[in-house]
């Protein structure tokens, strides 16, 4: 299992991202959208497949489109796209969205995607744009297509409160400095010489080792220097701005409509000094981006929003704040804990069937179904699941691409492509549970039956899977209680599940030991009563097993008798 | 005279190039019980299992109570309808094993309704009855309800006998009925199939029991290395054994 502590801010994309969005041409479709209710989903699954299939029916009903879906990470993302103390979503690039949907005419509409997620989602037709943060570059100017600049900034250098200030990047060489993975700055400190790198998940943990004194300094842009590290008193900008970042949105390759509504729209927003009010307000407003837009120095607005940031993360949360907290979250939890039960059932459902059908199949098929079956349980068995859920969910959709034939495309919603992952992923495990419970039965039993005139199949049905069935309890139990856990991944195809709650409270609360340990418990506590009913179930079934006055225990089963 | 109701002729068997069977013939009238015996080895199992497929003989004919399989160059291209047929043949045979291989999932009663109720399309009410009937008839009556892991082996094997009767089958057959079983507790079983024997029962019996043997069957076969060796009355084998290899045998026994 993998555990998501956040997401770190500003990332480049690493390179399996290029392959993924060689995309469609980012057709609107609605399942992108997320947690709808059950009986909607279905329908959804239905008219998804429905419209993978015939693409062109649903192309016709794109004129009317009035909504504006702009997709980005909201975890941990400050003072781009987050949600505050109050669990509304906010930050400077929210507003511009705003801003830039009323004037062109939409009606915003946010989807979350995990960052990696964040471009193949654009091939999948999830959203209609990406907004986050994201640096346009030469290498990326390839793989999609860029909005004008909303944002220029520069990257600010961040050490101990004191230290002689640096002019030059070189001055850093011997010294440990901390970063983002995959971000520009690290790119920049890669290239001096001499510089210790320490690359960081979370932007907090990197400002805190230099209060610590664990690393010498961070470089980072400025506007995470700005809200992660200037409100601490033991730290200290240093030296002049290094470099320079231009942020874009992206759309998907060929959106070039898109695109040039919104240069359009943003040009506009510009001229009438919204840009401007803004960033000002967000306390944003440096002199590189007025220079960029050639616009006065001067903020226009005071830096509310800024402020009331700093604010809400200055109090110290004792006990009793974070219970308040938590409990001010219980609507989130309780509906990240009902999706990731409903999540962890289907799936187990999905992996008995066709774990059953599976070790039938290798067990009692044919040469080539026995052959399908086990090239199935080796492969699934042998990868990580996590790359069966992009290849599910990403790569699906880009299927025709694959077969050359670009329409072609399979778009589960991510509810689906969740349970269909996890479920196909442990057929596998339990297929071989299965298996191993069938070949256990002794075959004198299969042999009574054939003798009293039963068929193979109904020997099999009657006979030696009821008996494999209690063997293969316990360990189909304990293959549920890692299937729940192994849900958490599913927070990686856009679900809020339980670790997709935990990656919001604590990535907007920066408190991860007690959301940690709070949603630990929640995992913890959902699953004992699975393991309770499996108890249970196995007691009442070993009953045959006993003989008068004896606590049930191992399944006693007759030696195989043959000469 | 009717033909038999059982006739094998020339049945061979091999496992793995082991020749097991080596050209057997037998013949048993309705109402007989007929105790193979035999050292450990001589097929007399495989000849038993043979004869209700659950072997399936290389070559030979075997037929029982009008079903007839012919089997020649069966292990080579077994033909599609064989295992319809050996369906059809094993409706007519009800089968003893020597670990009872009872359905530990299942009650004593339930045990004995499961071919009716799911080979035969029974009714439950009806199966209940038979079945009921069944183990009084063994002497089970009052263990109807328990699992065959709370009964002892005698039990489980007269639950099992119950079992293969419930098929209203022309002939038993047992293999070595009686060879797990505590000495105490071989009686109670012998019992069962003396009392069926004269209610007019077909039985073949793989034993190794020579009291029951000479007792209760009307004829015994004596095989050794795949073949029948010498078929004899049952005094006459014991007193007066034609054949040297069934002397040596037998003497063992004296």
């Amino acid at each position: 299992m993998k555990v998501e502590i956040g997401k770190p801010a500003r990332k480049r994309f690493v390179q399996r991202d290029q392959v993924e969005c060689l995309a469609q041409g980012g057709q609107p479709e609605r399942s992108g959208v997320m947690r709808k209710s059950e009986g909607k989903r279905v329908v959804q699954f239905l008219l998804v497949v429905f419209a993978a299939i015939f693409p062109f029916v649903t192309a016709g009903a794109q004129g009317a489109q009035e909504v504006l879906r702009w997709g980005a990470d909201t975890d941990s993302n400050a003072p781009y796209g987050f949600y505050n103390a109050d669990n509304e979503l906010t930050g400077f690039e929210y507003d511009i969205i705003q801003a830039l949907a009323k004037e062109m005419g939409r009606k915003p509409e946010f989807v979350q995607n995990d960052w990696d997620g964040l471009i193949a989602g654009l091939g999948r037709g999830m959203y209609d744009l990406v907004i986050c943060g994201i640096e346009i570059t030469p290498e990326k100017a390839g793989e999609v297509l860029f909005s004008n600049p909303y944002y220029v900034t520069f990257e600010q250098f961040v050490d101990l409160k004191g230290s002689p200030p640096i002019t030059s990047l070189d001055q850093l060489s011997g010294k440990e400095i901390g970063t983002l993975d995959q971000t520009a700055a690290l790119t920049m400190i890669e290239a001096t010489p001499g510089v210790v790198v320490r690359p960081y998940e979370q932007e907090v943990n990197a400002y805190q080792d230099v209060a610590n004194g664990r690393i010498f300094g961070v470089l980072l842009d400025y506007p995470i220097a700005k809200y992660y590290a200037a409100p601490n008193p033991n730290l200290q900008f240093s030296g002049p701005p290094f470099g320079q970042i231009t942020y874009g949105m992206a759309f998907a390759k060929g959106n070039t409509a898109l695109q040039m509504e919104v240069n359009r729209a943003l040009q506009s927003l510009v001229d009438k000094g919204i840009m401007r009010d803004i960033l000002s307000k967000w306390g944003l407003w440096t002199a590189t981006i007025a220079g960029a837009f050639g616009q006065p120095e001067t903020p226009s607005l005071p830096d509310t929003e800024y402020k009331s940031f700093v604010a809400s993360h200055a109090e110290q949360a004792t006990l009793w704040t974070r219970l308040q907290r938590y409990a001010t979250n219980w609507k989130l939890l309780l509906d990240a804990t009902i999706l990731t039960l409903q999540v962890s059932i289907a799936g187990m459902c999905i992996a008995i069937g066709a774990g059953f059908t599976l070790a039938i199949m290798r067990v009692f098929g044919p040469w080539p179904l026995r052959w399908l079956a086990t090239t199935f349980i080796e492969v699934v068995r042998g990868t990580p699941l996590l790359i069966q859920l992009y290849i599910i969910f990403y790569g699906l959709p880009n299927l025709g691409v694959v077969i050359g034939q670009p329409d072609v495309g399979i778009k589960l919603p991510p509810f689906w492509a969740g349970v269909i992952g996890l479920g196909l992923n442990y057929a596998a495990y339990e297929a071989e549970n299965y298996r191993a419970g069938l070949l256990a039965i002794p075959r004198g039993q299969m042999e009574a039956a054939r003798a009293l005139g039963l068929t193979h199949s109904q020997g099999l049905r009657f006979v030696v899977i009821p008996q494999s069935f209690r063997l293969v309890l316990p360990p189909v139990t304990n293959d549920f209680i890692s299937l729940l856990k192994d849900s958490s991944l599913v927070s990686m195809v856009t679900l809020i599940d339980l670790t997709g709650a935990y990656n919001r409270i604590a990535t907007q609360t920066f408190d991860y030991f007690g959301t940690g340990l709070l949603v630990a418990a929640i995992y913890l506590l959902i699953g004992l009563p699975f393991v309770r009913l499996a108890r249970w179930t196995e007691q009442r079934l070993a009953v045959d097993t006993r003989r008068p006055g004896q606590r049930p225990g191992m399944f006693p089963l007759p030696r195989t008798g043959r000469k | 005279m009717e033909s038999p109701l059982l006739s094998v002729q020339d049945l061979y068997k091999s496992f793995d190039e082991t020749p097991i069977l080596q050209g057997v013939s037998l013949a048993v009238e309705k109402g007989d019980l007929v105790s193979i015996i035999g050292p450990s080895g001589c097929g007399k199992s495989t000849f038993l299992r043979c004869m209700n497929f659950l072997e399936i003989p290389d070559a030979g004919r075997i037929s029982i109570a009008g079903v007839t399989i012919d089997c020649r160059g069966l292990e080579d291209s077994p033909p599609k309808d064989l295992e319809a047929k050996a369906h059809e043949l094993r409706q007519r045979v009800g089968m003893v094993f020597q670990q009872f291989n009872l359905f530990p999932h299942m009650t004593i009663l339930e045990n004995v309704m499961l071919a009716p109720t799911v080979g035969r399309n029974v009714s439950r009410d009806d199966a209940r009855a038979s079945g009921n009937r069944l183990l009084e008839k063994v002497g089970l009556e009052s263990f109807a309800d328990r699992y065959p892991s709370q009964m002892s082996g005698g039990q489980q094997q007269r639950a099992a006998i119950a079992r293969a009767l419930a098929m209203n089958p022309q002939v038993m057959l047992y293999d070595e009925p009686t060879s797990a079983l505590d000495p105490e507790l071989v009686a109670e079983v012998l019992t069962v199939m003396k009392q069926l024997d004269a209610e007019g029962m077909t039985q073949i019996v793989v034993t190794h029991e020579m009291r029951f043997a000479r007792d209760a069957s009307d004829y015994i076969v004596f095989m050794e290395g795949g073949r029948i060796v010498e078929i004899s009355d049952e005094d006459e084998i014991f007193e007066n054994p034609k054949d040297e290899r069934t002397a040596r045998f037998l003497g063992r026994f004296q």
